[in-house]
């Protein structure tokens, strides 16, 4: 990554100009061209580095989301992960070394929506789903340090 | 703030990114019959009433090589909990800290945070360093490194 392309990442995790350019002011401030800022983002969302560009909202204050966990026998995690991903509601579906061995965030736009899915995934799966909702966010959120 | 139908059509219009143009929001208004400026003030409203937390770049911590996270879990006292998350809250290299529902007896863990790094053995020497600077070697915790990421992408709201 060169210099531009870390400032850009270290500096617009937040505060993207709320103006009719947004992309021509990051540019001016950083001392390039729009066209250029523009093809380095197109670049790093094709290559996935980042997933967009756009808002994070707040847990809780639109739909309705959980983190659940699950207790699957290793040669069987694969294939319950594979069930769970195929719910649209999940976005994140993770593999951790745990007793509960499978973790993923399920968000809908509502509670009913929400506790309607988990039932379904512990009857398709036949594994309980530990159910651990947030309940108090702590961290100030101004995206990700690159120096971590 | 009180969502109307306009703005949950903007949120759903937003949640996948902006398009990466000249004028992204006149773009995203064209799509639901706003016009630029209303696009602008909605988000605008939306920012300051906290229902969006940060407008940005949204970056995948394993693509850009920081494949060893830890979710470390704590059993904080209900009485310090605010003192605690407060302190993990605001460390550098902390990028989520919530507390969450205790499950007992399964689960006694109220206090999660996340921590990113690029290699595990720094990963566990940084929360060390965090638990001996802050002296939090009488709160229970466990870390729970990732294994296989079956799946990540942006959360679909509405």
């Amino acid at each position: 990554m060169n210099d531009l392309e870390k400032r850009l990442l270290n500096e617009y995790q937040k505060g993207l100009p709320l103006s009719p350019t947004p992309f021509a002011d990051i540019a001016a401030r950083l001392g390039t061209s729009e066209a250029l800022v523009l093809k380095i983002l197109n670049r790093m969302q094709e290559t996935g580095i980042i997933s967009r560009v756009g808002p994070v909202f707040k847990p809780k204050r639109i739909g309705a989301s959980t983190l659940a966990a699950m207790a699957v026998p290793r040669e069987r995690l694969q294939r319950v992960a594979e069930q769970i991903n195929r719910y649209e509601e999940v976005n994140h579906n993770y593999e951790r070394e745990h007793r509960f061995n499978l973790w993923f965030v399920v968000t809908a736009p509502d509670q009913v929506h929400l506790d309607r899915i988990l039932a379904q995934m512990e009857h398709e799966t036949g594994y309980r789903i530990l159910n651990l909702p947030m309940e108090k966010q702590f961290h100030i959120d101004l995206g990700f340090s690159l120096w971590c | 703030m009180v969502l109307s139908e306009q703005d949950r059509r903007l949120i759903v219009e937003i949640q996948g990114g902006l398009p990466l143009s000249s004028r992204p929001f006149a773009v995203v208004g064209e799509r639901i019959g706003l016009c630029e400026q209303a696009v602008i003030e909605r988000v605008s409203a939306m920012q300051e009433s906290g229902i969006i937390k940060r407008l940005g770049i949204v970056v995948r911590h394993h693509e850009l090589g920081y494949t060893s996270n830890a979710m470390v879990v704590w059993d904080v006292p209900d009485e310090r909990l605010d003192e605690i998350g407060n302190i993990l809250g605001a460390q550098e290299c902390v990028t989520l800290c919530y507390q969450r529902t205790r499950r007992l007896p399964d689960w006694p863990y109220n206090l999660f945070c996340m921590i990113h790094g690029k290699e595990r053995d720094r990963v566990s020497a940084y929360i060390d360093t965090l638990v001996e600077d802050q002296g939090l070697h009488d709160i229970p915790r466990k870390v729970l490194f990732s294994g296989r990421r079956f799946k990540q992408r942006g959360a679909k709201y509405l």
